[in-house]
């Protein structure tokens, strides 16, 4: 004898089909537009060879960390994307950099200009000895900006993105030299904010900071990727494991492995990269 | 190439699963013993290792969250971490089934055979074989041998509906042997849900020695195809 069971047929459920790629997978990836492109950099100090046919390509509104040992070429690779290698004597570039289609190498650029467009943030935090307001505003300053009504709405806009203003706005006239470290940086970001760069550079911008500055630094380069595109260098493997979308790893003035952060630091393609991350070597 | 205090660490997590292991395939050996040779005492003996078995997996789960919290790894030691962190219940499920066909046992050991042993003793040794070589393929980081377990798993599920069928038709024949045939059938999935945390085992060995998951494959298909 069948017995038949009671209980009503369940619907068929409809799964979602699967996700087994990451979020951005690569054909999502290669659609993304780019706000900078390396192709074929090497670099020379004097006749030493620093850099070694760089290809890199950073996506608009991504953060891309570089990492690698000391003297592996990553700071250089920064500088040299808004051209500050060209105060050093005796450095030699080959190879072009380009900021949406324009190549920074050209020699009709305008490298104040440039600079405009691409910010920077250094490992020490530099604060100009004048208040902080001034040195919010210094940029808009050399760049003509005389109309006050302009300066109090960057500055006040460039603080609230550096995620400063509520520590800051009643003492605007105060010394900067009289914030705190991570402060300063946070400072020194707003003021690489206030004259509107398409790219922000970052040399190790934590290093110098306790945990919880380091924190609200990694929470601002969150924020700020939505309108700014960053890339950022740094010793601190779990820095740029938290912050970053993509990462690249230097080593010996050769980029020998680039790609999306979660895949680089879960299963990188690369030996060396293994070392490294590994802490195998370094 | 430095050498790492961390490699150290990640020795001691690996020879600590390797204990666990072999307290593990130690356990199937009894239960194999329990069922085809109705013997008590190694009833008794698989039940207590069991706890053993608990404790180690308790210090192994603090052991692994202990050093993904303080080293925070990156690529194969996150990948070997994250793989002991899910290998150790298996091996601890293992244990489990293990303790459950041993207290089955002192209940069928009062009570004529139903099932010539040889079944249980074939199904016991194809699922031991899979444990073992599990446990192998994850010391040796055997990418080959992962494989072909995880292939053997069909050997064990054929065998478990070869006794299961048997076991039915043991109690169609005979309604007396019913209660007994029915803890059969209990110690039979037992087996069978052992051979599937083998297989288990072998897809974290997979995903800690190439960082590609294997798990449930139909995922990976078209379905149109």
């Amino acid at each position: 004898m069948e017995i038949e069971d009671p209980r009503p047929i369940p619907e068929p459920v409809v799964l979602p089909p699967p996700k087994t790629e990451p979020a951005w997978d690569r054909a999502a990836v290669a659609e993304m537009e780019l706000a900078l492109r390396v192709r074929k950099l090497d670099l020379w100090y004097g006749a030493k060879q620093a850099l070694f046919g760089i290809d890199l390509d950073v996506p608009k509104n991504t953060v891309m960390s570089l990492i690698g040992p000391s003297g592996c070429g990553k700071s250089t690779l920064l500088r040299s994307l808004n051209r500050m290698n060209d105060l050093i004597d005796g450095v030699r570039i080959q190879g072009q950099v380009l900021l949406g289609d324009q190549d920074l190498y050209d020699p009709k650029v305008d490298v104040i200009e440039l600079r405009k467009r691409m910010g920077m943030v250094f490992q020490k935090s530099n604060p100009f000895p004048k208040s902080i307001y001034e040195n919010v505003a210094y940029g808009l300053r050399i760049h003509g900006v005389k109309d006050t009504r302009v300066l109090d709405e960057t500055v006040e806009r460039s603080l609230v993105g550096a995620g400063l203003w509520d520590e800051v706005k009643d003492r605007l006239k105060d010394s900067a030299l009289g914030l705190s470290g991570g402060q300063q940086q946070r400072l020194c970001i707003a003021r690489a904010l206030a004259v509107k760069p398409e790219v922000i550079l970052m040399d190790e911008p934590c290093s110098a900071l306790d945990p919880i500055a380091t924190g609200r630094v990694e929470e601002l380069i969150f924020e700020l990727k939505k309108d700014f595109t960053i890339v950022i260098v740094t010793h601190n493997m779990q820095q740029a494991a938290r912050v970053s979308d993509f990462t690249g790893f230097f080593w010996l003035g050769k980029l020998i492995e680039v790609g999306l952060t979660k895949q680089l630091f879960t299963n990188p393609t690369q030996r060396t990269t293994e070392d490294y991350i590994t802490g195998r070597f370094g | 190439m430095t050498e790492r205090h961390f490699d150290t660490e990640l020795k001691c997590m690996k020879d600590g699963l390797m204990a666990m292991a072999i307290q593990v395939e130690e356990m199937i050996d009894l239960a194999i013993v329990v069922i085809t040779k109705q013997s008590d005492a190694q009833a008794e003996q698989v039940v207590e290792l069991d706890r053993i078995v608990d404790a180690q997996e308790v210090r192994l789960d603090c052991a692994c969250i202990d050093l993904l919290g303080l080293r925070a790894p990156f690529a194969t030691d996150l990948r070997f971490l994250a793989g002991c962190l899910k290998i150790i219940p298996q091996l601890e499920r293992i244990g489990d089934h293990c303790k459950n066909i041993g207290r089955r046992g002192l209940i069928l050991n009062r009570q004529a055979q139903v099932l010539n042993p040889d079944y249980f003793e074939k199904m016991g040794q194809a699922v031991c074989g899979m444990v073992c070589d599990s446990v192998e393929a994850f010391l040796k980081g055997d990418v080959d041998l992962a494989n072909r377990v995880i292939k053997a798993d069909d050997l064990v599920d054929e065998l478990h509906h070869q006794i299961f069928g048997e076991l039915l038709r043991q109690m169609i024949k005979d309604p007396l042997c019913i209660e007994r045939a029915s803890h059969l059938i209990i110690v039979n999935k037992d087996f069978e849900r052992i051979a599937d945390h083998a297989t288990n085992i072998c897809e974290e060995v997979l995903y800690i020695l190439e960082g590609v998951n294997v798990k449930h494959p139909y995922l990976h298909q078209d379905p149109h195809d």
